[in-house]
């Protein structure tokens, strides 16, 4: 029963895009397998106990020394994940981490920065453009308009920031990225998402939890969005 | 005590023996117990309870849970539990098709008589049996029961959790920008279960060893042995995987990060703290390179130590192998290991990087 639960909060969040909240997109079809083959043993063992049911007596089947299918008592725990998935449904990671843990600007990325993608405005990853505007000082962002896409974050002077999660796994990996704003900036609750466009300024703060820079940038103009499906970078 | 020992190796056992031979006397199945009937119907029973009291509480709980740290507390914890599942799932399966279809004694045929020369064998023949360390205890009590020298089997134990491909593809999957990792866990592990191997031939006594008598999946046919032992080994290492997965949400949360900061600037603390975290956490082997990538502060070679020391030493394989091994056995193993697992560790941490 635990197991069925568990496996059927697994396959409910992988298919539809709930998963994105926890890891990355890649795991997908893994989660819908591994899902898939609690459910069926599960089911087998459910088979398996009405088997023993329908016996007078308890056969070689039982393995006689109480824990049945049901398991030991620790399984039990399996139930807190499912009905977390099932009920609880915990958000993507936002402001709170943001606001305590430090930004992922810590080390030189000792690459040459291609220019920056066509359009107007140039649509950049909050990471990219930290990279490019405290590595690179901002050589490849002069003159061009450029749009950030991320959701409000209070920063250290209770001023809004702009961040996102960059995961390298899964959520209980996941490190913000920072950026501090100029100009237009948007007043709204935090975990508020949205999309700004403006240009970079030559400015960098440190972010007081580990040291990390925080590149500004300058706001013209922005707008409320939805959360996005993949919340994170 | 001697009861309470007994039903740990009943609920640790994940190796049905092979159904071909049943080495077990008839009478051992035979033991007091609750009829399998009331017990079903008793988990059912609590589930549906919980399910309303769910229901009906879904509000409050939903206020509750509204305080932004307990939501990250939980979107930690259920992730790493969604990351770490499949990967539990696969391992759970594989090492079940290998423990029902693979007769036991394959293992002690194949390996040296010589015991010094049986030892790196059997460490590698970990490499080939994927499984979780849940996995490998009770499958090393059969090894010696079946006659393998017990350093070569002891050398299997700490071997095959670390070192098998599904740990290894956890491992790089969750360090993706140092695959070193993946060569450096491998190796310190395989030098720190093989030097275990030798150490015991040379220190060990075969009287700390006291293997009780039993497997319980005796008898099934193969496919109810198959699934039995699946579901048994997802329950289990699931519900210590839990354990792990709150634990580390808590140190992810609550942990102040000045304080971690603080600790992962000293190498030598940060290796040795890393290291009790390992035997704390007790977070099986197929997930717990995902706990490690989680602590992003702490440098790669305190992060090595936890990934050597996590399969090899934990609470709850301290409990196993008191169970199949004897208590004895437990107190002069588990310390030795973790010892000889931190100096390794730290020693191949060092070199690399």
């Amino acid at each position: 029963m635990v197991l069925a639960f568990l496996g059927g909060a697994i396959l409910r969040a992988s298919i539809t895009d709930l998963y994105l909240r926890y890891v990355k997109q890649g795991l997908r079809p893994f989660l819908i397998a591994a899902g898939t083959l609690l459910v069926i043993t599960a089911i087998v063992a459910l088979l398996q106990e009405l088997r023993q049911l329908n016996r007078t007596e308890a056969g070689p089947d039982d393995d006689g020394h109480g824990h049945g299918s049901s398991g030991p008592a620790v399984g039990w725990l399996l139930l807190l994940p499912a009905l977390a998935l099932l009920f609880v449904v915990p958000p993507a990671l936002g402001a709170d981490t943001a606001a305590r843990a430090g930004s992922a600007l810590t080390d030189n990325r000792d690459v040459a920065y291609p220019p920056l993608p066509p359009g107007d405005p140039a649509e950049l990853t909050l990471l990219d453009y930290g990279y490019r505007a405290v590595y690179d000082h901002g050589r490849t962002l002069q003159d061009r308009r450029i749009q950030l896409t991320g959701f409000l974050a209070p920063g250290p002077d209770r001023q809004p920031m702009l961040a996102r999660i960059v995961l390298s796994c899964c959520a209980a990996d996941g490190v913000p990225i920072k950026i501090g704003l100029r100009g237009q900036v948007p007043q709204a609750p935090a975990n508020t998402w949205v999309r700004a466009t403006g240009r970079w300024i030559p400015h960098t703060a440190k972010d007081p939890v580990n040291d990390a820079d925080v590149p500004y940038f300058q706001v013209e103009d922005w707008q409320h969005i939805p959360a996005p499906a993949e919340p994170y970078e | 005590m001697r009861w309470s020992i007994g039903e740990v190796i009943h609920l640790s056992t994940t190796d049905p023996a092979a159904p071909v031979t049943p080495t077990v006397p008839a009478g051992a199945d035979l033991q007091p117990g609750t009829p399998a009937r009331e017990r079903a119907v008793g988990s059912t029973e609590v589930l549906c309870f919980l399910l309303i009291l769910i229901g009906i509480l879904h509000r409050p709980i939903g206020a509750l849970m509204a305080d932004p740290r307990l939501q990250t507390w939980l979107t930690v914890f259920v992730s790493v539990m969604v990351q770490a599942a499949p990967f539990l799932v696969f391992g759970v399966v594989l090492s079940a098709v290998i423990a029902v279809f693979v007769p036991r004694s394959f293992w002690a045929r194949a390996l040296p008589r010589h015991p010094a020369l049986a030892v790196p064998v059997a460490g590698m023949a970990g490499v080939v049996l994927p499984g979780c360390e849940c996995g490998s205890v009770p499958i090393a009590g059969s090894l010696i029961r079946r006659g393998v020298t017990p350093a070569a089997a002891l050398a299997f134990l700490l071997a095959a959790p670390a070192i098998n491909p599904i740990v290894l593809t956890a491992t790089a999957v969750a360090f993706p920008r140092n695959p070193e990792m993946v060569a450096a866990r491998g190796g310190a592990s395989l030098v720190v279960a093989l030097l275990m191997g030798w150490l015991w031939l040379r220190l060990g006594r075969t009287e700390w060893i006291r293997l009780p008598h039993r497997a319980h999946l005796d008898g099934l046919p193969r496919m109810a042995a198959f699934w039995a032992a699946c579901r048994h080994d997802i329950i289990h290492a699931g519900g210590f995987l839990v354990f792990g997965a709150m634990a580390a949400a808590t140190i992810n949360v609550a942990m102040p990060q000045q304080l971690l900061h603080d600790l992962a600037a000293r190498p030598l603390l940060s290796v040795l703290a890393l290291a009790a975290l390992a035997v704390l956490l007790s977070i099986c082997s197929e997930a717990d390179a995902f706990v490690a990538a989680s602590l992003s502060q702490f440098s790669l070679t305190a992060r090595l130590a936890f990934l050597v020391v996590g399969p090899m030493v934990d609470l709850k394989l301290l409990s196993m192998q008191a169970g199949i091994f004897g208590r004895r056995f437990a107190a002069r193993f588990a310390p030795a290991t973790f010892a000889l697992a931190v100096l390794v560790a730290a020693g191949v941490g060092t070199v690399i990087w």
